[in-house]
């Protein structure tokens, strides 16, 4: 016991054997692997490699593998609908993409490519680590590459590239209901959704529309699903929620937080709440490109950074918010969005009706010009 | 022609038991059952009202006129409801209807003038925004047909057209009212039900109040069941009336009728102590 106290690691398994003087000796021997070492850098060591050996493939144990599968499979069949399932905790904190990760990894197998985006790129902290705990506990191979994955986790975007029929998008949702907004009542909700009754959210949007002339949600789009249910498609900008519509790809979005699934099975009518005349738009960048690629017909973001001779002052740019589709757009600046397709022109993506969009062959010559 | 036929309604707050009708009402003197406890807010009511008919209920406070008004309104609340209401052009028993049905008549045939603000307005959203919410729960999907139908409300019940994109909580008690009223009026139902709609208002407000719903209810020929604990408000709006007390309709008949020549003893109290 001294020796565990020291070390700052005692394992609950050797931990619970001290102290019960060995009567435990038909212990299940998956409980663990216990690791006796002196030093913190010794257990690390000790770790390394065997250290995996007590965990479940894919990180879950079966029964929460088949709890969010069966989750997720009633939210297919029920487009839209707000499934509850029995969310576990993750060793990160609720809000960080939980949801996400648990269906992800409920659903990878060891043949699958898995790519995570956050918030557009592949790159950041929360992605990177995602991408690699399932590459380390369900030996999947991870990509950056969007036409590539079969499975894809994504906080906040849907990638610029068209999805296939072949792919799977999982969702990470914080707040599950779009109601929540006019009223913080579930129960309520609940019924609301179970009534069809979705007056309130049309007040709210006409209020909107009375304070900005146009309907001016900026993430999180109110959307009806299949005609039935009232939808959050997660705070993914109003650029992406033209692509649930009829879409090729299954969307499944998971909270961890709150412990809710729910799906758009592909081919689903995926329709904006908006009126008759006030309709739903999508974000405009008038005049603007992406600086790396030179992109008009991606979402932008806005960067203020201090670059090679602007002597330290900040500069705002843009850039493409997918990174994935930037550095291929960078070394193919016409590449299409359905370029991995046997078919062409397939729609996907904005089109914003109000604002006439400048074809692919003038967007092309002015990046000549300004290059 | 009948609009609304209401045959042996109760409603009844706590378990109920078998005695609870005999030990209530007029003649017991109460409305609390002595062997179960329960409260019958009213029971054993016949009342009807004809197209562009105005019912008045009036009686003490106490006396059930609201959860009367409630239930002939198909507003659900916590008490077991009995009885038959008929409804023109529907089949069967509105009080069992499923909700789809009672849902469909309140947001179009059947709207209730709450007598607290609170159950009757989102104070949170815009004036506007409130009037707006019946139009649009009725399938409204046009923004400048919504727009204009709710100035034109604003308009008719006189509430400064200015004042219609602020919150709902920032408006007067008048204008809340007033609000309340537009918004029943919003989808032309034939039943509009006004539960208390001058209370805690001024006397000058109250007029105001009344004038306009009078003068549209005349326009719209739209029927009316106005509950108030106010003589001067039934007299003014109703062209029948019924009192009650104690749970129960102790007297009934048209409005000059009644006000000139009470039968019923408390009835007699009532206007002696009024007028």
């Amino acid at each position: 016991m001294t020796e565990h106290e020291q070390t700052g690691l005692a394992d609950d398994a050797s931990a619970e054997t001290a102290t019960e003087g060995g009567t435990n000796d038909n212990r299940q021997p998956d409980r663990g692997t216990p690791i006796r070492a002196e030093t913190v850098d010794a257990a690390l060591d000790a770790l390394h490699g065997e250290g995996m050996a007590g965990y479940s493939y894919a990180y879950l144990d079966e029964h929460t593998k088949r709890e969010v599968r069966r989750a997720t499979l009633k939210a297919i069949a029920i487009p839209g609908h707000q499934v509850p399932y029995a969310s576990r905790p993750m060793p990160l904190a609720r809000g960080w993409g939980t949801g996400g990760i648990q269906v992800s990894l409920s659903v990878l197998g060891p043949d699958d490519t898995f790519k995570v985006i956050d918030q557009g790129t592949d790159g950041s902290v929360n992605a990177a680590n995602i991408r690699r705990l399932a590459e380390e506990t369900a030996n999947v191979s991870t990509t950056t590459d969007t036409t590539e994955a079969d499975v894809i986790q994504t906080r906040h975007r849907i990638p610029e590239e068209v999805l296939c029929d072949d792919q799977l998008l999982v969702l990470q949702v914080p707040v599950t209901d779009p109601l929540r907004k006019v009223d913080p009542s579930d129960a309520a909700n609940r019924k609301r959704h179970a009534h069809r009754n979705y007056g309130k959210m049309w007040v709210h949007l006409y209020e909107n529309v009375v304070e900005w002339g146009e309907i001016n949600i900026g993430a999180s789009y109110p959307t009806m699903v299949a005609g039935r249910y009232l939808m959050s498609p997660s705070p993914i900008p109003r650029w992406d929620t033209p692509k649930l519509d009829d879409a090729d790809h299954l969307s499944i979005f998971a909270a961890g937080r709150e412990a809710r699934i729910y799906a758009v099975p592909p081919n689903t009518r995926v329709k904006p709440l908006a009126f008759e005349d006030r309709q739903f738009t999508v974000e405009r960048f008038p005049d603007r490109a992406c600086h790396l690629c030179g992109s008009e017909d991606t979402f932008l973001v806005e960067l203020s950074e201090t670059r090679d001779g602007s002597d330290g002052r900040f500069e705002t740019c843009y850039v493409c918010n997918d990174t994935s589709f930037c550095e291929k757009r960078h070394s193919d600046p016409d590449r299409p969005k359905d370029h991995h397709l046997d078919r062409e022109g397939v729609d996907w993506g904005p089109g914003t009706p109000d604002v006439p969009r400048t074809t692919a062959d003038d967007a092309a010559s002015e990046r000549g010009e300004s290059g | 022609m009948t609009l609304l036929e209401a045959e042996d309604v109760r409603a009844v707050y706590g378990d109920g038991c078998v005695r609870c009708l005999e030990t209530t009402g007029d003649r017991a003197g109460t409305n609390q059952c002595s062997r179960c406890g329960s409260i019958v807010a009213c029971a054993e009511i016949d009342v009807s009202v004809q197209r562009g008919e105005v019912l008045g209920v009036v009686g003490e406070s106490g006396s059930g006129k609201s959860s009367l008004a409630e239930l002939l309104a198909l507003e659900r609340g916590e008490a077991t409801v009995g009885g038959d209401v008929r409804y023109a052009g529907h089949d069967g028993n509105l009080l069992e209807v499923d909700y789809q049905t009672r849902q469909a008549l309140r947001t179009g045939e059947i709207a209730l003038v709450h007598q607290h603000i609170r159950d009757g307005l989102s104070l949170e959203f815009t004036g506007g925004g409130n009037v707006a919410e019946k139009l649009l729960a009725a399938g409204w999907r046009s923004f400048e047909d919504v727009r204009a139908r709710v100035s034109e409300l604003f308009e008719a019940t006189e509430i400064p057209i200015e004042r219609m994109d602020d919150p709902t909580s920032t408006y007067s008690g008048g204008m809340q009212r007033r609000v309340q009223i537009a918004r029943a009026l919003a989808v032309e139902p034939e039943l509009v039900v006004l539960d208390e709609p001058t209370t805690g208002l001024d006397v000058s407000v109250q007029a105001r109040v009344l004038d306009t719903f009078r003068r549209i209810q005349r326009e719209h020929g739209v029927a009316a069941i106005v509950v108030s604990h106010d003589l001067g408000v039934v007299r003014l709006l109703a062209d029948r009336t019924v009192v009650m007390r104690h749970g129960r309709i102790v007297e009934a008949g048209l409005t000059d009728r009644v006000m000139e020549d009470p039968h019923h003893e408390y009835t007699q109290t009532l206007i002696n102590s009024v007028i």
